[in-house]
């Protein structure tokens, strides 16, 4: 059952040092380096303390792994976040004991959400002090086992390389994720051995990710998948985990079959959005015809997305007449909120050439009439025109903002991150991907002050392409210290702030679901976001009429170094299309619904801000 | 909805565990943060050789969330192999437990008597009392509980459900 024979075992993979010569020794901290050299880390993002000194030592001793040194951990994790979305390689973050390791939890939990790979190393203190409640002492295992795909406390400066390449295979294999490796100071500080294992041949254990999906499965899936009158691709973050090759081969399936398909939040880039095919995204900020489709499909193929309740809305009215096909990595993501017809577990690129060798082999060609039916009813939903807005003369509507900023970039070798709220669905609906890893969003755990941090780990790992922070001015707010770090490396980062003093989301969902009482949710005391640029030694704008919108995103692009726009926007727009909490999924309130009787702020709602 | 039995079924699952520091608290964790029911739960190591530990957890919930737990153990690094007992085939399931009973004159007679009746021994013993070892299905042992009670029933000691499939194949 343990399936470990014939491969090489990652437990025995040390014992094997030849004992007839003299077994050469490296401290702890040095194994750890070696170790990470091996796995072709390139970059680690970190902030030292006393735990961790004796790594930062080795470091320091070392010219393969550049350190990015951060401002505070969480920016750290969020970072290795980015550099890990937008290059598809793990994401290393390296943090002291105690705080350093609780500052990194809120990033672990994001990465844990977005199914990101990264590795966090946490210092700790040394083995005979732990439970003493000894300086910077943090129970770190403890804390990190519910937010980490695993985690582990290394106990012996042997035992550190077989943990360090162990950590990497976890963390990149099957569903990827986080995982800590807690670092007792008296291990990076003693002796002991290390040898490069054959990492091509590792195999864990225990741990078994799934590969191919059932050939039978597939089978009955693509017989579906051909029959179907009103289908849908519904694809996730799943496929730009599986990689670029995977979003090409269901570029290849939907193009073959030409059925229509909507992106999550997290998908989005895996499929061109410019595409005829494309409906947009999907979800509570979804396009009308992308929920209408999912609502009416009688077909959902479900690739590498996990049914989340932003994209469900109420259960029992979820797309209530389809047979569903879903295809994830992770057994536990089948049927755990929606019961689906044909469960698939397996890597969602490699299902997808399965499914593509299946149709071709069986020759299958789609329903033309009904397809032809359906594409017509879903033309009819487009032509809602849902994400219409109005941009006048006064004030810049932040949809615009977004749209011109597309326009202007599109061209170029852009990577986009956004904080939290509304300017990122605003972005995310407005902004159109192209390619996979462009897009560095937070969206399962929604961590407001994601995207500058996320910029930095994406600047460092693309250093000659222009890298927008999409923001706002609260989310920024949150971490904005890591200008500090941008400033340090020359990141040329560009922080595109749509300013308009609320905590837009919030204040929405006040307005909308609160009776417009808007408590604590106006930013009463901004700073002028010029003077802090410079303050930084950064460069600093103020973009605030319709007419100068254009003159100043050209302005950011073509100025040297770091830039941050503050793009003074409406102040009370909502963000439509929405689905509110509690409703259908294709029950969605459009902007125009919302025209004549738009609930204007009560002086009453005012007054409770 | 409506018909919609009020108590979920039982499930006895199964865990073959890496017997790695934590892998308890992991099992415990997934179970407390995802909000399913523990009924009972053992473990111990049960092959020294390869460092495996067997944890039997009783549970309970509808088919969508035995699946889910099922699932989400699964998932867990150091973990083996999970079974549901109860969904695959026949188990045996028992349980032993320690109960000490505190009486005198008839009641220590009658205690004796209905321990002999369920096969428990007595493994403890003094003038006022006895420590009682009783092994079976836990439906036995809260019969054998329950007839203690007025008898002199002082304090109860259960090791929870141990479980194993009936027949050849092994886990």
């Amino acid at each position: 059952m343990s399936g470990t024979e014939q491969s090489t075992d990652l437990a025995t993979a040390e014992r094997e040092t030849p004992e007839a010569t003299a077994v050469e020794t490296y401290s702890g901290a040095e194994i750890l380096i070696r170790a990470l050299t091996d796995q072709g880390v390139e970059v680690i993002f970190g902030y030292p303390g006393g735990a961790v000194l004796p790594i930062y030592d080795a470091l320091f001793a070392q010219n393969n792994i550049r350190h990015i040194l951060v401002r505070q951990e969480g920016g750290a994790v969020h970072a290795a976040e980015g550099y890990a979305r937008s290059t598809g390689k793990p994401g290393v973050v390296l943090v002291t004991s105690g705080p350093g390791a609780t500052n990194a939890v809120t990033g672990l939990t994001d990465a844990m959400m977005d199914s990101i790979p990264i590795v966090c190393l946490t210092g700790q203190v040394a083995s005979h002090l732990i439970g003493n409640d000894a300086f910077q002492e943090a129970d770190t295992i403890g804390i990190t086992r519910p937010c980490t795909k695993h985690n582990y406390l290394v106990q012996d400066a042997n035992e550190m390389g077989r943990v360090v390449h162990e950590a990497f295979y976890v963390a990149t294999n099957g569903r990827p994720g986080p995982v800590v490796i807690d670092l007792p100071k008296d291990i990076c500080v003693n002796q002991g051995v290390y040898e490069t294992p054959d990492l091509e041949n590792l195999q864990h254990k225990t741990y078994r990710p799934p590969q191919q999906g059932g050939q039978d499965a597939v089978e009955a899936a693509v017989a579906l998948i051909a029959g179907a009158k009103r289908p849908i691709f519904y694809t996730g973050g799943g496929l730009i985990n599986s990689g670029p090759a995977a979003c090409a081969k269901l570029q290849e399936l939907v193009k073959l079959t030409g059925y229509p398909i909507t992106n999550t939040l997290m998908g989005l880039g895996a499929f061109p959005a410019s595409d005829q095919q494309f409906l947009g995204m999907l979800g509570m900020h979804g396009t009308y015809e992308a929920n209408h489709a999912m609502h009416d499909c009688d077909v959902m193929i479900c690739l590498g997305a996990r049914f989340d309740d932003r994209i469900t809305g109420r259960l029992d009215a979820f797309s209530p007449n389809s047979k569903k096909i879903h295809v994830d990595v992770d057994p536990s993501s089948i049927n755990k909120n929606i019961s689906v017809d044909i469960p698939i577990i397996g890597d969602v690129g490699q299902v997808i050439e399965q499914m593509l060798a299946v149709w071709k082999k069986r020759n299958y060609v789609p329903d033309a009439t009904a397809l032809q039916d359906w594409w017509t009813t879903i033309q009819k939903w487009r032509t809602r025109n849902c994400l219409d807005y109005t941009q006048g003369r006064d004030v810049i509507m932040p949809q615009h903002a977004i749209q011109r900023l597309y326009d202007l970039t599109k061209d170029q070798d852009t990577y986009i991150t956004t904080e939290v709220g509304q300017h990122q669905m605003w972005a995310a609906q407005y902004y159109k991907f192209e390619e996979p890893n462009r897009w560095m969003t937070s969206g399962g755990l929604g961590t407001m002050g994601y995207g500058l941090p996320a910029a930095v780990g994406v600047q460092v790992a693309h250093p000659g392409s222009l890298v927008v922070d999409i923001s706002g001015e609260a989310s920024f707010m949150m971490n904005l210290q890591e200008i500090s770090t941008a400033m340090q490396y020359k990141l040329p980062l560009k922080v595109f702030i749509l300013n308009n003093r609320w905590m837009g989301m919030v204040r929405q969902w006040q307005q909308l679901l609160h009776g417009s009482r808007f408590s604590e949710t106006y930013s009463e005391a901004l700073p002028d976001f010029v003077k802090l640029a410079e303050c930084f030694g950064a460069t600093g704008m103020v973009i605030e009429k319709p007419g100068d919108l254009d003159d100043g995103i050209h302005r950011m692009l073509d100025t040297d170094g770091l830039v941050i726009a503050d793009v003074r926007v409406a102040q009370e727009e909502n963000c439509f299309p929405m689905v509110p909490s509690g409703a259908a999924h294709n029950e969605m309130i459009l902007a125009s619904d919302q025209a004549e009787d738009k609930p204007a702020p009560t002086s009453d709602g005012m007054a409770l801000v | 909805m409506s018909e919609k039995p009020d108590i979920a079924p039982k499930h006895t699952i199964a865990v073959l565990v890496d017997n790695e520091p934590g892998v308890l608290a992991r099992v415990v964790g997934l179970f407390s943060g995802r909000g399913y029911n523990i009924e009972s739960l053992t473990v111990a190591e049960v092959d020294a050789r390869s460092d495996r530990s067997r944890i039997t957890i009783v549970t309970s919930g509808d088919e969508m969330i035995i699946n889910q737990i099922r699932a989400q153990l699964e998932r867990l690094v150091p973990v083996f192999n999970v079974v549901d007992l109860t969904e695959e085939g026949p188990s045996v399931e028992r349980e032993l437990a320690l109960i000490k009973v505190v009486a005198s004159g008839e009641n220590r007679i009658e205690a004796l008597r209905v321990a002999d009746i369920f096969r428990a021994r007595a493994v403890d013993s003094t003038l006022g009392s006895f420590v009682f070892e009783v092994t079976g299905d836990s439906g036995k042992v809260n019969a054998f509980i329950d007839l203690m009670q007025p008898l002199g029933l002082a304090e109860v000691s259960r090791t929870g459900v141990v479980a194993i499939a009936r027949g050849a194949d092994a886990m």
